[in-house]
């Protein structure tokens, strides 16, 4: 095995676990509002969303999880399990606006308008990956995010240009997150290094056309697009929010009381 | 004017695959083991079962799923082990195919009207506009409660004829 080859996949190993934290902490955030939903339709969407975003996960965990017998290091004999649910907080990788907390339902649909806009432009590029499993796991995921943008593209103009009340609340939920969402277009280093073989996407070449809709749709629902004034970002080095561990101590109680459990 | 029945690729190369297979009799067994979430729905006619290769004593079933959360893939798994055991076939593994993705385009004509008598609307062809016609009276009138249902591959309507509410399989 060459040198290169072996670095690849070890980048390609991390890109993997990088794009499944991503997916578990947003399934974990929106798995909170099961039974918390404002209605008995969204409680069910929303569960039902959640369980797109593990399984999302899972698919990436599961090649990671293969790369790893070939790599060794940190992840090797380890299990999907293991990697979801029994790293510290340093050791995840996902970028910050997917750990944060739900909020209210208006904060929750603007971050899912802002991340599924961005997922469907993402996944039809990684579907053109030059590693078939990623492409394989993109093209699955793409069909689920056109739909999942569909719900929160429509809930954004019910809100945005709602009542008196929804309209602040959904003003208030896009000014706090929009300093989360420039991480969205940063390169990681290892990003960059699978790049120039294709594997990677280039995220940053992905903004303009992700501003241009999301403007759109701002303005749609009335809404102020932000000035854009300031930003968050280091969830890729694994330096997160305070929030984040908190949502691990929830997340992996029953992996840690119960060592090895399995359904 | 009739619209022309459509067969996609895919759709062409696991038709194929089941009729050019040497092992028939472990696709008929297969056609035992449903959906648990729609137990009148074999696998192959939802889609989800793609190829079954017979190699020795081994037998490896290939299948594709349909939501990457969908919790009943496991059971599916599960099944299909356990009705190929029961029948003698004592070294089966079941191995995941991710592309190309599942779609609706794949369930079979009387897959859709098995969902339509349990009294959940087909879904519509990919390539055609969405068309959604109520299991209990027919009707063609009616509207969408939640793009989700009470499972991910389902959205839920009201019927604006009969009033009742019912299931409509989403087509992805
Ligand atoms: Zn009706």
């Amino acid at each position: 095995m060459s040198n290169t080859e072996s670095t690849t996949r070890e980048n390609t190993l991390e890109y993997s676990i990088g794009l499944g934290d991503d997916s578990l902490m947003l399934g974990q955030r929106l798995a909170e509002w099961c039974r918390n939903a404002p209605l008995l339709e969204e409680d069910l969407a929303i569960s039902n969303v959640a369980l797109d975003f593990i399984g999302r996960a899972n698919m990436f965990y599961e090649y990671a999880v293969e790369l790893a017998k070939v790599t060794g290091g940190v992840f090797k004999n380890q299990s999907v399990d293991d990697i979801a649910y029994l790293r510290d907080s340093r050791e995840y990788l996902n970028l910050l606006i997917f750990e944060m907390p739900i909020g209210d339902f208006a904060y929750t649909m603007t971050r899912q308008l802002i991340v599924d806009l961005f997922n469907v432009d993402y996944f039809t590029a990684l579907s053109a990956s030059s590693d078939s499993r990623l492409a394989a796991i993109a093209a699955k995921t793409l069909k689920e995010s056109k739909y999942h943008l569909r719900r929160s593209h429509e809930w954004a103009l019910r809100l945005g240009d709602g009542t008196e009340e929804s309209h602040t609340r959904m003003q208030n939920a896009v000014n706090e997150l929009w300093g989360y969402t420039p991480e969205l277009f940063e390169m990681s280093e290892t990003e960059l290094a699978l790049l120039p073989a294709g594997i990677s996407v280039d995220r940053a070449a992905l903004f303009d056309t992700w501003e241009a809709r999301v403007s759109g749709i701002l303005n749609e629902a009335t809404l102020d697009h932000p000035p854009g004034d300031w930003q968050v970002t280091g969830g890729r080095a694994g330096v997160h929010t305070e929030y984040h561990g908190h949502l691990l101590s929830e997340m992996q109680f029953l992996q840690r009381a119960y060592p090895g459990l399995a359904w | 004017m009739a619209l022309l029945p459509v067969t996609t690729h895919d759709q062409l190369i696991r038709s194929k695959a089941r009729e050019n297979s040497l092992c028939p009799q472990i696709w008929a067994l297969l056609d035992t083991v449903t959906d648990p979430e729609i137990p009148v729905i074999s696998i192959w006619d939802l889609g989800v079962l793609q190829d079954v290769i017979e190699q020795a004593s081994r037998v490896e079933v290939v299948i594709t799923p349909t939501y990457s959360g969908c919790p009943a893939m496991r059971e599916i798994e599960q099944d299909i082990c356990k009705t190929l055991k029961r029948a003698g076939y004592s070294h089966v593994e079941v191995t995941t195919r991710l592309s190309p993705a599942w779609s609706t385009d794949w369930m079979s004509k009387q897959g859709k009207q098995q969902l339509m008598d349990f009294g959940i609307a087909p879904p519509t062809p990919t390539w055609q506009v969405r068309k959604v016609i109520c299991p209990q009276c027919a009707s063609t009138d009616n509207s969408l409660i939640s793009e989700f249902g009470s499972t991910a591959c389902k959205a839920l309507y009201k019927c604006n004829d009969c009033l009742e509410a019912f299931d409509y399989f989403k087509c992805i």
